[in-house]
């Protein structure tokens, strides 16, 4: 009410007498006077509208936008949640995976430690048996060898004592003349060799 | 005419409607809850009517005022309050959307009655009312009796909350009312000194660049305004219905 004719006084000058007039004119004809929001004759207008367009706007929105909003909202919630969830799982079975393929890879490891520690022990076994053997085959070699150089021996011990006799044999039909008596001679022989 | 600044407040009827001896005519301010209403309802309505589940830019806003209004009453009034949603978040489309559609030049700024947002603000305090008693009965008005206030002092500290929950109903109409009459009524005078400068010749069309900037900065001022006293309206509503949920301080 105060700032009508307060703005109409300030804007008089700058406007001109035209309208300033119009505004008056205006003033006194619609409103009689009253400024507009309180005028109460329109009171019941307003709250009618008001509480039947408000009303209607509550019930859309309580009935039909709210509830669709909240479930695009639920829906996506869920959605995220459950693509998480879906992650999370993905990732414990990469992990399991992992630890299976370390598991398989020690477990290759000491297999093949196992494998190398059997083909060094049967190498050295073979080793071991092939020198065995060839050694065996040696000493049985030797001793064939030391037996035939005693037979040997043994052959010319005894080849000796007929070349002996013989010698002596020769040396004394050469000497003595005659033909000496074979037994006394292999007597002397043998008592030379002893 | 044009440079009144009263000017756009006045209402004139469209349709005129008399029941009773009472005048409920069709008029520029129903056109413009109806347009209001409507405005609102369609956009929330066909912005989420794909129910996308990766949102476009429409669907965000509709979900996003959606997220702000539900935060803004977990907040205040807990989990509980939120079977106050559709309520909260109608009043504040309501007021957002008809602040925003009265700062279109030549159109009719519904909030700017005090009846309306009385109106309103009678239906929030109301409704913790009829909630407050329906939920706890008498105990309700422990409301009024804070904790831990001494024997003494309790017959002055009942009192001062009397008083400041009756003047809760008209601190949150007059708040809204006052400031989208001062906000049109100041960006009407500005762009008012613009013209009645401009008839003034080449000094004052020169002149007029000062109010015109302001008009400009006003225009931009108003839009956080209508925004601004919505999310309040919205905010206190929440308070006042936590009030309703939980009297006991």
């Amino acid at each position: 009410m105060y700032v009508t004719p307060g703005y109409a006084e300030e804007a008089a000058p700058a406007e001109g007498e035209v309208h300033t007039e119009v505004g008056v004119e205006h003033d006194a004809g619609h409103a009689k006077g009253v400024f507009p929001p309180f005028d109460g004759t329109t009171f019941a207008s307003q709250l009618l509208w008001l509480a039947i367009t408000f009303g209607l706007f509550y019930l859309f929105l309580k009935n039909v936008v709210l509830p669709r909003i909240g479930n695009i909202l639920e829906v996506r919630r869920d959605r995220i949640a459950q693509d998480l969830d879906q992650a999370a799982l993905l990732k414990s079975e990469a992990d399991a995976a992992i630890a299976a393929y370390e598991q398989e890879l020690a477990e290759a490891r000491s297999k093949a430690n196992a494998i190398g520690q059997q083909a060094r022990d049967s190498a050295k076994a073979d080793a071991d048996a092939a020198r065995k053997a060839v050694e065996a085959g040696l000493e049985s070699k030797l001793g064939e060898a030391e037996e035939r150089i005693a037979s040997i021996k043994a052959a010319a011990m005894r080849e000796v004592g007929a070349i002996a006799e013989d010698t002596a044999t020769a040396i004394v039909q050469q000497l003595v003349g005659g033909k000496p008596d074979k037994a006394s001679i292999a007597a002397a022989v043998k008592a030379a060799g002893e | 005419m044009a440079n009144d600044p009263i000017h756009q407040f006045q209402i004139s009827k469209w349709i005129p409607i008399e029941i009773g001896g009472l005048d409920l005519s069709f008029t520029n301010s129903s056109a413009f809850m109806v347009a209001t209403v409507a405005a609102a309802g369609a956009f929330l309505f066909l912005t989420t009517s794909t129910r996308g589940l990766i949102p476009g830019r429409l669907q965000s806003v509709s979900e996003m005022s959606y997220e702000f209004v539900a935060s803004m009453l977990r907040d205040a009034a807990g989990s509980h309050g939120m079977k106050f949603f559709p309520f909260v978040f109608s009043l504040f489309m309501f007021v957002l959307v008809a602040n925003l559609l009265g700062l279109f030049p030549y159109f009719f700024t519904v909030t700017s009655h005090i009846i309306v947002t009385f109106a309103l603000a009678l239906l929030v305090i109301g409704t913790v009312v009829v909630y407050g008693f329906m939920k706890h009965g008498f105990g309700f008005l422990k409301l009024f009796v804070p904790h831990g206030v001494p024997g003494i002092l309790v017959p002055l500290v009942v009192l001062i909350e009397v008083i400041s929950f009756l003047s809760r109903p008209i601190s949150l109409s007059v708040r809204l009312f006052a400031n989208m009459l001062a906000g049109h009524i100041t960006l009407k005078v500005f762009a008012g000194f613009v013209t009645s400068l401009s008839a003034l010749g080449a000094v004052g069309v020169a002149g007029s660049i000062l109010p015109l900037i302001m008009t400009v900065a006003i225009t931009a001022l108003e839009f956080l305004v209508a925004f601004l006293q919505a999310y309040v309206f919205a905010v206190l509503t929440c308070m006042y219905l936590n009030d309703a949920l939980h009297p006991g301080h």
